[in-house]
Formats: C-alpha cells, sequence, structure tokens
C-alpha cells in the first residue's frame, strides 16, 4: 500500500465514523457498480438509517477509495435516462474490503466482549 | 500502484482544473437530483424536497471544496496561489523590490561564493581514494613548527612503525630534460617507491617503481605526468621503455599518470623517479639533512591519532639500531597530520576568518530586508485587514507574507548566482599564491544548491518577524484605522534592528581595519636589505659537464663576470638561497663552545660571493663582510644574522668564536662578522638564524646558485642583457625563476593582502547597507511624525531645530549601536589572531576610526530625511489628517 495513501488512512482511522464510511462503501459495492446517490441510499437503508451519509464525506471518500486504487469509475446511463458516474469495486477494492471487514469483525467481537463482561 | 493514481489524478486535476471540477460539478448535481426524486417519491412537495436535499447535502461548492481540499494537489494549489499573488505584490512595488532583491543577491552572492572557495580548498576530500589515511609526517622545531625530516629519522620510522601501509621521502628535483625539442627544465619530485602507493594512485600505463629501483646504483627511471606524456612525446604509448635524457642522463620510462591525477603536495610536478638513497650513511652524508617531506598511507583500521601517538612513542625511546645525530634527535617528537591539512595549514585560519566576515555581511544583508519588510508591512495594514475580513486566519496571513519573503529570497538566490560567478572568479584571480587547489574553485551544481538553500532559509528568516508582526496586529482595529500613526511597537522594532546592523557593521569594519594596520605593520617590518632595484634569476648547471665542483666553480665566475661586464648592471652576485623566495636551505650548527647542545641545532645556510651584501645592501653591524680573500684554502669564514648571534653570545662576544656547520669533518668555521637580519620569508615570520659562507669555503659547489643584479636605472629591462651573458658563457643552462626583489616582497604579504581586500569589500558593503538601512529608518519616522513635526514649526522651531531633531535621532542610534558593537568586535576580533601582525585584537585606534567611520556614514543617511523635515509647511502638515 502506497505511503500517500497509508498516511490519507491514518489520518482518517482516528475518526471511526470516516474508517466506517470507508467500509461501507465497499461492502454496497460488492454488490453492484452503483452511483454517489445510488451508494447513500444503500447504507441508509441496509443500516435502517443508523448511518447517514453526508454528501461531502462521501464523495471525498470516493475520491480517495479510487485513488487508493479500490474503484474504478465510469459514466453511464442510470435506469431512468439520466447519466451518472457508477464506481465499480477494482480487485484491490475487494481484497480490500475483506481485510477491512475481517479486522472490523474482530474489533467489534473484542468490544461486544468486553461490553458483556461488564455486565 | 495507488501512489502512482494519486499522481496522476492529482496532476489532472492541477492541469485539468475545470474539466475535473465540471465532472465533480455534474456529479454532485445527479446526486441532487436522484436525491430530490427520492424524495418525491416518497411524498413531499418538489419544492420541499427541494429544500430538505439542499439542507442535508450542503452547497454543491461546498462539496466540491471539501472533495478538492482532501487531495495532495490542493497544498500546492495554495502555495501556487501564495506564489502568485506574492509576485503580483512584488511587481506592484518595484523599488521594494529592486533593493530587497539586490541586497539579498550581494549577501547571497558573497556568501555562496566564499562558502565555495572554503569548500574546494579546506573540505573538499583530496581526490585520492580514502585520502583521510594520506598522512604527512615532518620533524619538529622546539617552537613546534614543522622542520623537514631526514632520510635518517625515514629509515627508523619505516622500520620501527606499524600504522603505515606505505610511507615516502619526497624531496623537489629540477632535471633539465633535453631532446629533439629546446632544453626545458621541469619540476620534479625524487621519491621514495612507495610513494604512489601512499596517494593511493598507480600509473595509468606503464607500472608503479619497485622497491629495488630506489637502491643507489640502480637503474634510472622516471615516471611522468599525463600532462608532460602529452605535451612532450604526443601521448604515445610506446613511451614505456624509452629512455629520456635528464641533465645528461639517461632515464627509462616506466610509466605514465593518468590524466586527472593531482599531486597535492605540489600541483605543478609532472615527473618523479626514485630517491635512491644510501642506507649505511654517517652523519656527513645528505641522509642526515632535513630536506625530505614524508607522505604515508595509514594502513586500514589505523586512525591519525594512533599513528601520532605510535611516531612520538617511537620519537621517545631512541634503539641503538638506529642512532640519531644531535640535529635530528626528535626531542620535540612528530607532527603528524592529514595532508589535506597539512596543505592548508597557512591558509585555513585566514579562510575562516574571511568566511566569518562574509556570514555578518550577509547578516547585515537580512536585517535590512526585514527592516525593509517590515516597513512594507505598515503600509499594507489595510490590505491585511480586509484580507481577515474575508475570512483568512492569522496562520494563513502569516504563510502568505512568509511565501512573499521566500519568493524575494529566492529571486534574489538567482541574483546571487551572478554575484557569485564574478566573486569566484575575482577570488580565483587575487587568490595567493599558497592558496592550495584554487583551479576547482568555481560556481558548479553543489555551490548552486547551497545558493538556493541558503536563499530559502534566508527568505523565512527574513520573513518571520515582519510575518507574525503582521498577523499578530489586531486586524480588525486596523481595518478601522483611519490615521498614519500606528505601529509603534513595530517601529520600535525597525530601530531595533537597524541599531544591531550598525553594531555587526562595528565588527566587520573592526576586522577590516585591524588587517589594514596589520599589513601596514608588516610592510613596515625591516626586511634586512634594500629590494628595489635588484634583480634575480636561477641559473641550474645540468649534465655530465658540472659533475666536477672546479668545473661548477670556474662557471659561476665566468658568467658572473660576464654579467658584471654589461653595461647597465652596477653589481652583482650569486647566492645559493634568495631571501623572501620561500627555499629552505637548513644545517646542522655545532658550536665550539657548548659541545653537544642540540638546541641551536639548525640554520639557513646562504653561500654567497663576497659582493653579495653589498648588492642586496645588507648592512654590516659588527666585523667584517666576506672577502675575495675568504678562499678554499684560507681559514674558514662565516658570518652570522644579528638575531642569531645576540641569542647565542648575549655578552656581544660572538667574533672570534668557532662553529661547525652541515657536515662535520673539516675545519671549524671562525665567525669574522655580524649583519643584519635578513627575512627569508614570509615577512611576519620572525628572521630565520643564517650563516653566510662563500662558496669557495663550503663543502661543495651547489648545482644551481640565484644571480642577484642590481641595475642603474631599470632592473628589469636588463633581463635580456643578463640571459646574454650567462648563456655567452654556456648557452644551454637553463636561466629561471627571474623576478624583482620589490615582486617578491609583494608576493611575501599576498596572504594578508588577499583577506584584507576582501574584508574592505566586505567593510564597504556593509557601510552602505548600514547607510541605507539607517536612512530607511529615519525617514520612515520622519513621514510618521510629519503631524508632530508640524506642531513645533507651528509653535516656532527653527528650521535648525527641526534639523537638529533628525539628526540626533539618526545619531543616537548609530552610537548605540556602534557601542553595542564595540563590545561584540573586542570578543570578535580574536578570531583574526593569526592574521593580525604587530597590533592587538583589541587596538583603539582602529576602533575609533571605525566608529568615527560609522557615524559619519549615519550623518550622511541623515541628511535627506532631516532636510524633508524642516521642508515641512506647518499649514499642510496639521491639515494632513
Amino acid at each position: 500500500m502506497s505511503g500517500l495513501y497509508r498516511a490519507a488512512m491514518g489520518q482518517i482511522n482516528t475518526d471511526v465514523i470516516q474508517g466506517t464510511l470507508d467500509l461501507l462503501i465497499l461492502k454496497t459495492l460488492s454488490l453492484e457498480p452503483m452511483h454517489g446517490f445510488g451508494i447513500a441510499r444503500r447504507v441508509e437503508q441496509i443500516s435502517r438509517g443508523v448511518f447517514k451519509v453526508n454528501a461531502g464525506s462521501l464523495f471525498t471518500a470516493l475520491e480517495r477509495l479510487t485513488r487508493a486504487g479500490f474503484l474504478d469509475a465510469e459514466w453511464r446511463s442510470t435506469e431512468n435516462a439520466r447519466r451518472a458516474k457508477y464506481y465499480t469495486l477494482t480487485r484491490a477494492g475487494r481484497k480490500q474490503l475483506d481485510a477491512h471487514a475481517a479486522e472490523w469483525r474482530r474489533r467489534a467481537t473484542a468490544i461486544e466482549r468486553l461490553l458483556s463482561a461488564e455486565s | 500502484m495507488s501512489l502512482w493514481r494519486h499522481a496522476i489524478r492529482g496532476l489532472r486535476v492541477l492541469l485539468r482544473r475545470t474539466n475535473t471540477d465540471n465532472e465533480l460539478d455534474d456529479e454532485i448535481r445527479q446526486y441532487v437530483e436522484e436525491a430530490v426524486a427520492a424524495k418525491v417519491a416518497d411524498g413531499l412537495s418538489p419544492a420541499d424536497a427541494r429544500r430538505l436535499v439542499r439542507l442535508e447535502t450542503g452547497s454543491a461548492v461546498g462539496v466540491r471544496e471539501a472533495v478538492r481540499s482532501s487531495g495532495w494537489e490542493h497544498r500546492l494549489t495554495t502555495v501556487i496561489a501564495d506564489v502568485r499573488y506574492g509576485a503580483r505584490r512584488l511587481r506592484r512595488g518595484p523599488s521594494f523590490t529592486a533593493v530587497a532583491v539586490l541586497t539579498l543577491s550581494v549577501g547571497i552572492g558573497a556568501t555562496t561564493a566564499i562558502f565555495g572557495a572554503v569548500r574546494a580548498v579546506l573540505l573538499d576530500p583530496l581526490p585520492y581514494p580514502h585520502a583521510e589515511r594520506v598522512v604527512m609526517v615532518s620533524d619538529s622545531t622546539p617552537q613546534g613548527e614543522p622542520l623537514p625530516a631526514t632520510f635518517g629519522t625515514y629509515r627508523e620510522i619505516t622500520h620501527r612503525s606499524r600504522a603505515f601501509e606505505a610511507l615516502a621521502p619526497v624531496r623537489d628535483w629540477q632535471p633539465t630534460l633535453v631532446g629533439a625539442a629546446e632544453p626545458e627544465r621541469l619540476s620534479g619530485e625524487r621519491v621514495g617507491a612507495e610513494f604512489f602507493r601512499a596517494l593511493g594512485v598507480p600509473p595509468l600505463i606503464g607500472r608503479d617503481f619497485q622497491v629495488d629501483e630506489d637502491r643507489p646504483n640502480s637503474p634510472l627511471v622516471v615516471i611522468v605526468s599525463h600532462e608532460l606524456w602529452r605535451r612532450r612525446f604526443s601521448s604515445d604509448p610506446a613511451i614505456i621503455g624509452r629512455t629520456v635524457d635528464l641533465d645528461g642522463a639517461s632515464f627509462e620510462v616506466v610509466g605514465v599518470m593518468p590524466a586527472g591525477f593531482s599531486n597535492a603536495l605540489a600541483p605543478s610536478t609532472e615527473i618523479w623517479t626514485t630517491l635512491k638513497y644510501n642506507t649505511i650513511f654517517t652523519a656527513e652524508d645528505r641522509e642526515w639533512g632535513h630536506h625530505l617531506r614524508l607522505v604515508g598511507r595509514l594502513r586500514a583500521g589505523a586512525t591519525l591519532h594512533s599513528a601520532r601517538e605510535e611516531l612520538n612513542g617511537i620519537a621517545r625511546s631512541p634503539v641503538p639500531e638506529f642512532p640519531r645525530v644531535p640535529w635530528a634527535r626528535l626531542s620535540n617528537g612528530f607532527i603528524t597530520t592529514s595532508l589535506l591539512t597539512d596543505m592548508t595549514r597557512s591558509i585555513r585560519p585566514m579562510l575562516l576568518d574571511i568566511f566569518g566576515g562574509v556570514v555578518l555581511l550577509l547578516v547585515i544583508a537580512c536585517v535590512n530586508v526585514t527592516n525593509l519588510l517590515l516597513a512594507r508591512g505598515g503600509q499594507r495594514r489595510g490590505e491585511f485587514a480586509m484580507r481577515a475580513a474575508l475570512g483568512a486566519g492569522r496562520g494563513r496571513l502569516f504563510q502568505q507574507l512568509l511565501t512573499e519573503s521566500v519568493l524575494l529570497a529566492v529571486i534574489g538566490g538567482a541574483g546571487a548566482v551572478a554575484v557569485a560567478t564574478i566573486a569566484c572568479s575575482t577570488i580565483v584571480a587575487l587568490a595567493p599564491p599558497g592558496l592550495p587547489r584554487v583551479d576547482s574553485i568555481r560556481v558548479d551544481s553543489r555551490v548552486f544548491g547551497f545558493a538556493l538553500l541558503l536563499a530559502t532559509a534566508v527568505g523565512t528568516i527574513v520573513g518571520i518577524l515582519p510575518a507574525l508582526s503582521a498577523a499578530a496586529q489586531d486586524l480588525r482595529a486596523s481595518a478601522q484605522e483611519t490615521s498614519k500613526r500606528h505601529g509603534a511597537s513595530h517601529h520600535r522594532l525597525r530601530r531595533l534592528l537597524v541599531a544591531a546592523e550598525v553594531a555587526v557593521a562595528v565588527v566587520l569594519l573592526a576586522g577590516a581595519g585591524l588587517l589594514l594596520r596589520s599589513i601596514d605593520r608588516v610592510y613596515a617590518v625591516p626586511i634586512g636589505f634594500q629590494p628595489n632595484g635588484l634583480l634575480t634569476m636561477q641559473v641550474q648547471q645540468a649534465g655530465a659537464r658540472y659533475r666536477s665542483n672546479e668545473r661548477r666553480s670556474d662557471f659561476y665566475a665566468r658568467a658572473l663576470d660576464a654579467v658584471r661586464a654589461e653595461s647597465g648592471v652596477s653589481a652583482a652576485a650569486l647566492t645559493s638561497l634568495l631571501p623572501l623566495s620561500g627555499d629552505v636551505d637548513i644545517y646542522g650548527v655545532h658550536f665550539e663552545a657548548d659541545p653537544g647542545a642540540d638546541a641551536d641545532g639548525a640554520a639557513m645556510r646562504y653561500a654567497v660571493t663576497p659582493d653579495y651584501f653589498r648588492v642586496m645592501g645588507i648592512p654590516l653591524r659588527t666585523g667584517r663582510l666576506l672577502t675575495t680573500h675568504d678562499k678554499a684554502e684560507a681559514p674558514r669564514a662565516v658570518v652570522l644574522n644579528e638575531a642569531f648571534a645576540r641569542r647565542k653570545f648575549p655578552a656581544g662576544n660572538a667574533l672570534g668564536q668557532r662553529l661547525r656547520f652541515g657536515p662535520t669533518e673539516g675545519n671549524w668555521y671562525t665567525i669574522v662578522g655580524v649583519v643584519a637580519d635578513v627575512r627569508q620569508s614570509p615577512l611576519d615570520a620572525a628572521p630565520p638564524d643564517a650563516l653566510y659562507v662563500t662558496p669557495e669555503q663550503w663543502h661543495w659547489v651547489d648545482p644551481s646558485m640565484t644571480i642577484v643584479v642590481r641595475g642603474e636605472a631599470n632592473a628589469t629591462a636588463l633581463s635580456p642583457l643578463i640571459r646574454r651573458a650567462i648563456w655567452s658563457v654556456d648557452k644551454d643552462v637553463p636561466v629561471v625563476r627571474e623576478a624583482t626583489m620589490a615582486s617578491l616582497a609583494r608576493l611575501a604579504v599576498a596572504d594578508r593582502s588577499f583577506a584584507l581586500i576582501l574584508f574592505e569589500a566586505f567593510g564597504l558593503a556593509a557601510l552602505i547597507l548600514v547607510t541605507t538601512g539607517l536612512y530607511g529608518v529615519l525617514s520612515g519616522a520622519v513621514t510618521e511624525r510629519t503631524r508632530e513635526i508640524g506642531v513645533r514649526s507651528a509653535l516656532g522651531a527653527t528650521r535648525q531645530a527641526v534639523v537638529g531633531l533628525v539628526l540626533r535621532d539618526g545619531l543616537a542610534l548609530a552610537g548605540v549601536g556602534a557601542l553595542a558593537g564595540l563590545a561584540v568586535a573586542a570578543a570578535a576580533t580574536r578570531a583574526l589572531d593569526a592574521l593580525l601582525f604587530g597590533i592587538s585584537p583589541l587596538d583603539p585606534l582602529t576602533y575609533a576610526a571605525v566608529v568615527a567611520l560609522l557615524l559619519a556614514a549615519s550623518a550622511i543617511a541623515c541628511i535627506s530625511p532631516a532636510y524633508r523635515a524642516a521642508s515641512i509647511d506647518p499649514s499642510v502638515a496639521l491639515r494632513a489628517e
């Protein structure tokens, strides 16, 4: 992984929501290619409204992930005949998703265990 | 590969900003439309949906900026914008920019040039593999000065020391090459067989010397320089194995050195042969003469320190296998230094002082530019306030101003490269002959890099204070301000800086003044003879014809007669050693009065024809001079110099005392006279002990002598006549090293003149900078005090009073600075100690002159502001606000 990306991730990973956003985007795109709004809506739906995606953060994250080589993007027509920029997960993106998800599960389990031990 | 993507995407954004922005805008627009459509589908009215989405998403521009500012290129665009803005500001104030850039160019350029010289001469490693392992070893005088070593000492070291991989003695050799072309005198060296191994550079073609070629009566072999090979042998590779005729003997060429090989010990050397000294010798032999330089290469793992320890241990513990003679007892230990240190020994303190001087100049230049920036910052308060009102934070403002000053300095740095190029060639042109590696002083990429780095550093340093001062102001307050009476604190800062600048200038000028006084003192040193009207040239005998002493003597006698017979020559004499020539010819001295003592072990030997003293104008102190009666068969007579006689015979009873000199066999010399001290070289060193004998009474006849001619008129014009006269005796003898005594006297102070010229240049530049700096501050002060001065004049202050007001202000500033400067100078000029002569670093006259000079310059700086203040019309001034 490049130094630049690591530097960017290092900054962002301190922010839990930001780190989560990358994971959510990667996961959402692993199902099918989607445009920006599609991703936002899907995240909201699946999380049952727990996560609201801010447009500025979303596009910043998309730009960052594209630069890191995890996403590809191309302009295509939508189902209602508008033109939109569709993002696709690359092979590197899929790898990143697996690593990211595994890491996330590991932490979540640990936190869950800590929380249940408390009670 | 994502670094690559990062770079490409960033560049695309930078280069095709509009395209990428449009694309992002399209994407955001599409997002908004989809969001609205989704809300409408959920049952909201289109207007409500649009409002809600706007609320959630924020403005499209905001989103775009959020995305854009996340890329690496964002930082760059900010800097580019700052640079552009800065460049515009600099263009808008052309006179400010010109003055600042010029000041920085001179400061940075001068520093860069001197740095280039210091680097080339002192810092760059010598062009040998592991150059740090090449060391010089010499004997030491009781005063700790290096003394050439003897072969006996060399032999002892090679057998006892473990520190060296190779160690070789070196002595000068000036053979005359005879061949198809006309005879040419070459500068060469006789060296031990390990010489090239000590330097670590093998011959390019052919081979190195072999150990058995360094034995007496072994075959005569030479190695030639690449340049000589090219010049005399047309780069013919078949030269190896051929013989060349040197001094009438045939030498086989065994090697050619590579083109880049430079012989740091003597850069002009073109030919090397082996030394061939005997391994069995007595105290009378040349093997015990102090005339060898020893160059060695340390073994891997040995350090200079360990070698020094080992050699001094050897010096302290004589062993019976290696008996020593009284004048080479090594009782003062060895002087062991790296070759680089040895080469730069005499020049290092001077160069470092010059570097110190130029740094002071740079400091003054920086302070001046800082002051200019502060003044400009004062004028730009409105602009800063506006930017702050539009949302620029203090950090942003600070960054902007720093960018401007760095930009200014980098432009100055470009000018500095031009200044440095000129300065470098000036340094090379002025360089004293003792400055090693002069030809490598030039502006190359590394010096260029230094200039750029220095410019950036200078830009930051000069920018920090003004940027802090601007960013720290209460910006809202200044936005509302209409009066020009503001910034009292930053004005105090400017005055403080100008005073500091004056202080630094005092230090620099005091240095220049002390050097000037020193050189005057050096010139005032009695050199012991009359240099004017003397022409000298060295006559060398070469070849089989001059093998015998009789032949040599005969030639000298006839040549001298021939020269004397020329019209225009009023007197001529021969000497084996010429004062101020830099040559050294030292022999052990042994007084009858104190057998066994070796404290006065050595003295310069002058074998001179009796006329020498009269021709040179060396006054007799007591006794008699040498005469034509002091022939070979007469009782041996010797003349001492005054200092030697006084030290050895404080009672004044030198006459009639007897001594042995050089080889210890034969009759004693009787002291018949004492003459004035003569400086050998350099002028400021103590006069060396000297002994004069006639050539007939010396142990052998010198193969080369210097003829000294006093002309009736212009001595230089006699040159062709003298050469013709010498060649009328033998047309094949080389006549070399022609010089007037006056030019040798000038050369003897060349180091000092060099340092002085540079310090004077720095001092002058500093004076100009300080004057303009002071002018700037005073002029600003008058502008700000327009109202006050108007009130004063309205209340009846005369023009004189107003002029006095400004003058007092300026002189008080300069005075405070000068006082502080005196204190600093008193401490700092100690660093010049090595360059001073006959004068204390605290010389009151110098300091008084420097302060007077600075106050005079300050008064000049006051003239224009004072005049302007005096012509303020009270009615205009009072209406002005």
